[in-house]
């Protein structure tokens, strides 16, 4: 663990900050994202997680703080700019066009095409077949890649984002909340997912609110509330149950818990 | 506290378990079409889809339904409905409708609404002819002066509604109004009434009518150009849909504006080109309308916007956005075309028109959302 703090972080942001009129929503964040590791970002609602990944992913700029890639100080002016530099952002909510085929959904924004001048067409045979490849590579088994992606479960929907991704040679990939509001069967799904897209390389930042997940699969651990950062842990520095009374809100929990055994 | 971490492997245990189910349940393929015998099993899982789910899930397939039952019920009721010559008729009556629902549909599919449709084609029949009259041009240069006009209002449409974010209803509302009042103020104000002045005598007129306006004759029966307009425009809208990446993104950004924006699709430049399209469908419609006589009438169009939509609603277009199909639209307009003219073969009242075209539009859009349902459901 102590070695990878020498590499060149995929992805580091250091003391960022971000103001919305005279809103303060974020302020002194700093993290690191290696290939091949899980950075779990931990926040309880209106922490400051999606300002954060709004950051990384190109929808919003940082107004205080640097964001390097790769080393390089930069700044992200659009989506896919950051999708250009390999970051890639699952959405929770908004990750698919649910009436449009798998296949469909899988090559959105970036439609491989062949035939010359006003002949070029969509490679329909390409796309099939290597969305049903790209799928089975990350383990998801679906034999209908014409079928609406709405028809598939949540849990399903965001695997076919996380292969996408991978698919596309991020290196960063960013994932929004991704079992926020599934089952726990389904969680644990994507959960396999994700420790897969880390497997295949790529550096993992996992927002969540659930301390339980972000402990089966991170490697390191960055706490939000109220827009600061409150921790900022590797796996070996801290347990589950400390993770999880820090998420919590320490003191706070401290209080709760006394108040209500008195009951 | 402290067994939380045994509980949580236990989640993943599960997932595993339920993972291995996916591909059990997907191994079996061969023996499709039981998908309904699967329901019990719930969920996701079950990816049987057979030939006749794949029918079901056509979008144009109520129109389909429809189109049939009212040829069928027409052949009994009118006599002579099934004659060439009154198929050439019903199919004329249809292409006017259809060039214009052709594009309106793809708009539609990309989730948005254009009420100025109707009267663009009669501002593009007078900026046409006007044009050519007022500036004794050849009538080829009216022709493509409005075409750029035109184009123009398409992608001003385009550009209003994804510069300020208003909803498509009030952008193309406002532009439908301003579009009326120009049509009348602009044609009294240079030919002093509401209808332009001839420009049959012209240069260019004749070649120009048979580009826009011809009959042709073929075995013995009439077939007018816009028919072939009409069946190009089909086969141009389904390629582009099915077959372009263009097409992608117009599903894209009716379906799901967000998604399709954060994976970089840009929303602004498809729906400025839908727009866009609209205008061009416009300008084939108005030329027709021009060079079908010699003049246009300034107030000619007001409603006809709502007929396309129907057109394109019928075909089976979601209302919503992200659904239908070029080959719909054109079922819509046959069928528009068949009991429009229908009515008169069997020599009734065409006022109750209106109320075969709303008992019609009710229908389809039922028998839509029904098999929508079934075909999602089962599959």
């Amino acid at each position: 663990m102590t070695e990878t703090e020498t590499r060149t972080a995929l992805v580091e942001l250091s003391g960022v900050g971000k103001r919305y009129g005279s809103v303060r929503a974020l302020e002194g964040v700093s993290l690191q994202v290696h290939a091949g590791e899980i950075t779990c970002v931990l926040g309880d609602n209106g922490a400051g997680k999606s300002t954060l990944i709004k950051t990384i992913a190109g929808l919003h700029q940082h107004d205080a703080g640097t964001l390097r890639i790769d080393g390089e100080e930069t700044r992200l002016a659009s989506p896919r700019e950051a999708l250009d530099r390999g970051i890639a952002t699952v959405y929770q909510d908004l990750a698919v066009v649910p009436l449009m085929p798998v296949w469909r959904n899988f090559f959105l924004g970036s439609e491989p095409r062949t035939g010359v001048g006003p002949f070029k067409r969509l490679d329909t045979g390409l796309m099939r077949r290597t969305t049903r490849e790209a799928l089975l590579r990350m383990g998801i088994d679906l034999r209908d890649v014409d079928q609406p992606i709405g028809t598939l479960s949540g849990g399903e929907r965001q695997c076919v984002a996380i292969a996408r991704a991978v698919h596309f040679g991020a290196k960063v990939l960013i994932l929004d909340e991704p079992t926020a509001a599934l089952g726990v069967k389904q969680s644990g799904v994507v959960l396999k997912y994700v420790a897969a897209a880390r497997d295949e390389g790529l550096g993992v930042v996992l927002i969540t609110h659930n301390p339980h997940h972000a402990y089966l699969v991170g490697d390191r651990f960055v706490l939000l509330r109220r827009g600061t950062m409150v921790g900022h842990h590797t796996r070996d520095e801290i347990t589950l149950d400390e993770l999880t009374k820090q998420m919590a809100g320490g003191a706070d929990l401290d209080a709760l818990v006394h108040e209500l055994q008195r009951t | 506290m402290t067994a939380a971490p045994n509980r949580t492997d236990a989640e993943t245990a599960d997932g595993e378990a339920a993972d291995a189910k996916t591909a059990g349940g997907t191994v079996d393929d061969g023996t499709a079409g039981h998908g309904t015998a699967d329901y019990g099993t719930a969920d996701e899982r079950i990816l049987q889809t057979s030939a006749t789910r794949k029918l079901l899930a056509r979008p144009e397939l109520g129109s389909v339904v429809g189109a049939l039952a009212v040829l069928v019920f027409f052949a009994f009721a009118a006599d002579g409905f099934l004659r060439a010559s009154s198929l050439s008729t019903v199919l004329y009556a249809s292409s006017a409708i259809g060039i214009m629902a052709v594009p309106v549909a793809l708009l539609m599919i990309g989730g948005e609404f254009d009420l100025s449709a109707g009267v663009l084609v009669t501002s593009s029949a007078l900026i046409s002819s006007m044009f050519s009259y007022q500036m004794t041009a050849n009538t080829w240069v009216g022709v493509g002066v409005s075409l750029l006009v035109t184009l123009a209002v398409g992608a001003f449409n385009g550009f209003v509604l994804t510069r300020t974010k208003l909803p498509s209803f009030i952008v193309t509302l406002g532009t439908f109004l301003m579009l009326t009042g120009m049509n009348l103020g602009f044609t009294k104000l240079i030919d002093g009434t509401v209808s332009t002045k001839t420009i049959g005598d012209m240069e260019g007129f004749a070649s120009a009518h048979a580009v826009f306006a011809s009959t042709l004759t073929l075995g013995g029966v009439d077939i007018k150009v816009t028919i072939l307009w009409w069946l190009g425009l089909v086969a141009l809208a389904s390629w582009i849909l099915l077959r372009t990446r263009t097409g992608n993104w117009i599903f894209a950004v009716g379906g799901n504006e967000d998604a399709a924006r954060a994976v970089g699709v840009p929303v602004a430049a498809t729906k400025t080109g839908l727009y866009m399209g609209v205008a061009f469908g416009a300008w084939i419609s108005g030329q027709h309308l021009l060079f079908s006589f010699d003049a246009v009438q300034s107030g000619e169009g007001v409603g006809n916007e709502l007929i396309y939509i129907i057109a394109a609603v019928i075909g089976g277009c979601l209302i919503t956005g992200g659904y239908g199909s070029a080959v719909g639209s054109a079922v819509g307009a046959l069928l528009f075309g068949m009991t429009s003219k229908g009515i008169v073969f069997a020599e009734w009242n065409p006022d109750w028109f209106k109320f075969f075209l709303g008992a019609m539009l009710l229908l389809a859009t039922l028998l839509n959302a029904w098999v929508r349902k079934r075909a999602e459901a089962v599959k």
